[in-house]
């Protein structure tokens, strides 16, 4: 099995593919699609993956609600999405193959598992005619696996029941698709030994699945070859592939160690953010405490308590949970404490799309408080990132005394790419700066402590948990005297409380790098600028409309609040400025408003990322709209490969853009 | 990463200091109604704390919104106010991080039982290493008089003119019922009862429910004047006494018994013998007969039983936290961050 190779075809070389797994809920698509990927990156390829699962847990069986699909993108070179189109669909049943379908450009492959393309299943999936036989996937080149069949048969001596046999077809699949793309089955078998230790006859039928798939494709003369996408460049050192969740989480644990702080994290679960939590319970060790609350309010509650006592309190959250916290981060912000909220954006309002990514809480982030509440506002833009991000966000509310945002999202929390792992010593390092001491004599010469004395510098204030004598303190969410912390209603007080309050945030701008700007090569007109996880469609899009002959900026925000300090002077250097996000246009007001500039808003919400296909139709579009024609070039690196011609998506005239 | 429990202060080398309770009043302006049953709770706490061999330092006073709420403010002591209803969340936090903490939590009947009402209730099931001081005045009192969640059916305040419609909580009942171990009443009239109920509810480990009938001499004055007058007390009062039989009276003349069918009831003890009526017992392990007891009056017009009506052991939050934390480390060693980054199939690029 290790010689992955056929001898008489020898796998043809590709630069990059991207695979869409798919089947029912319950068909362990999501499994096959990480194990794929796993071993794409110990081949040591570039890799994104994009994990589209259904809110239901189990949806019927054979529907196209229950429809569960895992897309890995892999190439010999740097890539930043998962790939708009997939060359490769794999369909356990007919409801799978239909809900995928219109993503296929046409001369995909698709591969099927036959055997599940009954009526029944057709039925359910809303196929009055198999479509395999009516001739309407002529466009596409597909195979058909009996992948039920051969799976159960293999086991059939192993004293599995058929039953419990079949579940196996997604090593089948796995096997098979490794063997099309010329991936080593071993690590993967090492990894079934040990998941499935204790239960040897799972262990059996799975390893015998995955065995079966490979040698299904070594020998069924099905396919005219093999293929192989060769290792990407990537800079030396150690990797690891990483979703976003796993990153936040981790990146907790750093500004845990980097800051000596005891890690302590409030939280309720729900999708996409109980990942963090599940991960960061794994880890006490660390001395990491993790608390699942009554509701978001205790976990945000509890979070900030910890800080109060000295910790590093996290509260993670997502969709509704953010609003049921707002009341208690207006209370961190009045009290001046550090403290972390990690808003894992999905679909809205209300329950709204559990399981799909949006990047709609941007102003509620920013606004979503009664009274004058800013708070730093931090976001990643990659899965790995979300690491750096969170150490960023960490950094800022120890150094600031402040609550802050890590805006994640869905994509980002489930989707993976490989991470060059940091040296520890390279990471920040974060100073709690706990008060020793008294830091005020009063007229009569006694020493007091003065909770709101702040540093003149970053306009913080002392943190002092209890423990230290003589620094006893009350605080609370009423308005107080500057300095002293004592309790005060009077106007002109509170009017310098609240610009002082501002001010502390807004003189982070000092604090933080300028705007991250890719300013490309010649002189560009159009500058695309965007925030979170559009980064790497962004970073396609404008690599495409660079690779057809134009001059197109790229610029990312990390830091929405403040902003970077030049970042009205980059924003200036542009005519157009294009900004692209998953929402109805949220920084694009937040830039208008803040510089007078005419941003022009692209905009989708559609529970998935934007591709980077539409990314660039957008690019062109301001581009011809400028009236300066695209100049003649043949796609090279970022374009689009011929066999996934970039599509065209209507524009809706109006004030915005509309991509698909 | 260190605990900050464990950091060093200096403080637990030098014994505790003597105070008096003028150490542990805040130098702020007390400011409740004149009168208002919240200071003579005030003095209770704060001639108590010089009694408990406590550190300031170490001491935390939390609340949420109301009268009662202003509390942390008149302690000198480290202390948060916070937002309505929140106290035992906060709570919860920093008691399950700083064991070393004594962490009181002032609440009203609106603030806990209202908005409040689902994390007391949580608190107190997970034991949580807290003194929850509830100041029931059966009103809202910040707020300047509407009824809350403790006041009696059928009764007129500014937001119910016609009546209100709602059959009460009783606080106890409901801290019984949410698993509490350690739940007792007591009564702003009495300064002795309080503190030493106060007392025995520091003492206990894990979360103290203690319910204060607190007069709001504004809004809803005379709530308990009936059972708490100092002519009533005696016939209204009934002292729960750990091993003694229940019994109260001026004379001693009336006693609790149990019925056959579980349910408790007030006889005359004159014609019963000594060794029926009911010996109270704070450790009984199951909450029954401290939550017939709790229900035993109505309403604050009936004789009423206060002092401690359940002490029992159960493994407190923040202790059990910690000892997970503890093992782990012992099996696992303490965590090591650059394992951790490898700790998936990780692989390295020349
Ligand atoms: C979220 C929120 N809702 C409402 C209020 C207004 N409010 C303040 S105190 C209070 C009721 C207080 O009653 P209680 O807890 O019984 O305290 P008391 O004033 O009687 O001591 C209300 C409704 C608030 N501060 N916050
Ligand atoms: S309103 Fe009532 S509870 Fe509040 S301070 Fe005045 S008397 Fe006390
Ligand atoms: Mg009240």
């Amino acid at each position: 099995m290790s010689d992955t190779s056929s001898k008489e075809h020898p796998p043809q070389l590709l630069d990059r593919v991207v695979i869409r797994f798919a089947g029912d809920s319950g068909d362990g698509m999501q499994l096959a699609g990480d194990r794929f990927t796993t071993s794409s990156a110990l081949l040591g390829n570039d890799l994104a993956t994009f994990p589209d699962f259904p809110a239901e847990i189990r949806a019927p069986a054979g529907t196209l609600a229950g429809v569960s699909a895992f897309q890995v993108h892999i190439s010999d070179h740097d890539i930043s999405t998962p790939g708009d189109a997939p060359n490769v669909l794999v369909a356990m049943n007919p409801a799978a193959l239909r809900a995928n379908l219109d993503t296929l450009p046409p001369g995909a492959t698709i591969i099927v598992n036959v055997d599940a393309f009954e009526e029944r299943n057709l039925r359910k999936a809303g196929y009055e005619v198999n479509p395999l036989g009516d001739g309407s996937l002529s466009a596409y080149t597909v195979y058909e696996v009996p992948m039920t069949s051969i799976t159960t048969e293999v086991s059939k001596d192993a004293g599995v029941k058929p039953r419990d046999a079949e579940r196996s077809k997604n090593f089948f699949a796995l096997g098979l698709i490794s063997w099309l793309y010329t991936r080593p089955v071993e690590a993967t078998a090492a990894w079934v030994n040990e998941r499935y230790a204790d239960k040897p006859l799972v262990q059996e039928a799975n390893l015998r699945a995955l065995k079966a798939g490979f040698h299904f494709g070594e020998t069924a003369e099905l396919f005219e070859s093999s293929y192989e996408v060769r290792p990407a460049e990537l800079a030396p050192g150690e990797y690891v592939n990483i979703t976003g969740n796993t990153a936040t989480a981790w990146g907790l644990i750093a500004a845990a160690s980097r800051s000596g702080l005891p890690l302590f994290l409030g939280t309720y679960p729900i999708t996409p953010a109980s990942d963090i939590l599940h991960e960061l319970s794994k880890h006490k060790e660390f001395g990491v405490r993790t608390f699942q609350a009554e509701d978001e309010i205790a976990g945000i509650g509890a979070a900030l308590g910890a800080s109060f006592g000295g910790a590093l309190g996290v509260t993670t959250t997502s969709g509704p949970g953010i609003d049921l916290k707002a009341e208690m981060i207006g209370l961190a912000i009045n009290l001046e404490l550090p403290l972390l909220i990690i808003d894992v954006q999905r679909g809205g309002p209300s329950t709204g799309l559990p399981t799909k990514t949006e990047q709609a809480d941007l102003l509620h982030a920013m606004y979503g408080r009664h009274g004058e509440a800013p708070l730093p506002i931090v976001a990643p833009k990659t899965p790995s990132d979300c690491f750096a991000a969170t150490l960023e966000a960490a950094r800022l509310a120890v150094k600031y005394r402040t609550p802050v945002m890590l805006l994640s999202d869905g994509y980002l929390a489930n989707g993976t790419e490989p991470w060059r792992l940091p040296e520890i010593d390279e990471l920040p390092v974060i100073d709690p700066g706990f008060a020793t001491g008294t830091n005020h004599v009063d007229g009569d010469g006694v020493a007091a402590f003065w909770p709101y004395l702040r540093d003149p510098d970053t306009l913080a204030r002392p943190w002092a948990p209890p423990g230290l004598a003589g620094l006893e303190h009350r605080i609370g969410g009423l308005e107080k005297e500057d300095g002293t912390g004592n309790v005060n209603y009077d106007g002109a007080n509170h009017e310098r409380m609240t610009r002082l309050r501002a001010a502390k945030i807004a003189g982070i701008a000092n604090d933080i790098p300028p705007t991250e700007l890719d300013p490309g090569e010649g002189d560009a007109a159009i500058l695309v600028i965007g925030w979170g996880s559009t980064y790497g469609a962004i970073a396609a899009g404008v690599q495409r409309a660079r690779a057809r002959g134009h001059q197109v900026a790229h610029a990312h925000l990390d830091h929405l609040n403040p902003f970077p300090a030049d970042l009205g002077d980059v924003l200036s250097r542009y005519e157009k400025v294009l900004v692209p996000e998953v929402n109805l246009g949220q920084l694009s007001r937040l830039l208008r408003a803040e510089y007078l500039v005419d941003a022009i808003s692209f905009t989708q919400v559609k529970g998935v990322p934007f591709r980077a296909a539409s990314m660039e139709s957008a690019i062109l579009e301001l581009i011809n709209a400028r009236g300066v024609g695209p100049v003649p070039g043949g796609p090279s690196e970022g374009a689009p490969p011929a066999e996934h011609p970039g599509r065209t998506f209507p524009s809706n005239g109006s004030n915005g853009k509309v991509a698909d | 990463m260190t605990d900050l429990a464990d950091a060093p202060t200096g403080d637990q080398a030098v014994a505790v200091p003597l105070t008096t309770r003028k150490d542990w009043s805040s130098d702020q302006e007390v400011r409740w109604c004149p009168g208002c049953g919240d200071y003579s709770i005030l003095a209770a706490v704060q001639m108590l704390m010089p009694e408990l061999g406590v550190r300031r330092e170490r001491t935390v006073f939390l609340s949420g919104i109301g009268c009662a709420a202003r509390f942390p403010y008149y302690m000198n002591t480290y202390g948060l106010h916070s937002i309505h209803g929140r106290a035992p969340a906060i709570a919860t936090g920093l008691a399950a991080t700083r064991p070393d903490l004594d962490v009181w939590v002032v609440t009203g009947d609106g603030d806990s039982l209202s908005i409040g009402g689902n994390h007391l209730i949580h608190a107190l099931r997970r034991n949580i290493n807290i003194t929850i001081l509830l100041f029931n005045n059966q009103i809202y009192g910040l707020t300047k008089g509407q009824y809350s969640p403790t006041s009696e059916v059928h009764k007129v305040t500014k937001s119910t003119p016609f009546g209100s419609l709602e059959q009460p909580f009783n606080p106890l009942s409901l801290a019984l019922g949410a698993e509490a171990t350690f739940v007792a009443r007591t009564h702003d009239m009495d300064r002795k009862h309080m503190m030493e109920v106060f007392r025995r509810a520091h003492a206990h480990r894990g979360a103290s429910f203690v319910e204060i009938y607190q007069n709001c001499n504004v809004f809803n004055d005379g709530a308990f004047e009936a059972i708490t007058g100092k002519d009533q007390r005696a016939d209204m009062l009934i002292p729960l006494v750990h091993g003694a039989p229940i019994r109260f009276g001026t004379e001693g003349q009336r006693g609790v018994v149990m019925r056959t069918d579980g349910t408790v009831e007030i006889v005359d003890a004159t014609s019963v013998d000594e060794s029926e009526l009911l010996v109270h017992d704070e450790h009984r392990d199951n909450p029954g007969l401290a939550f017939q007891l709790s229900h035993l009056a109505a309403g604050p017009t009936e004789p009423t039983p206060v002092g401690i009506f359940r002490d029992v052991e159960r493994p407190e939050y923040g202790t059990e936290m910690r000892r997970q934390v503890d093992q782990v480390i012992e099996r696992r060693g303490p965590g090591d961050l650059h394992h951790l980054l490898r700790s998936g199939s990780s692989w390295t690029v020349e």
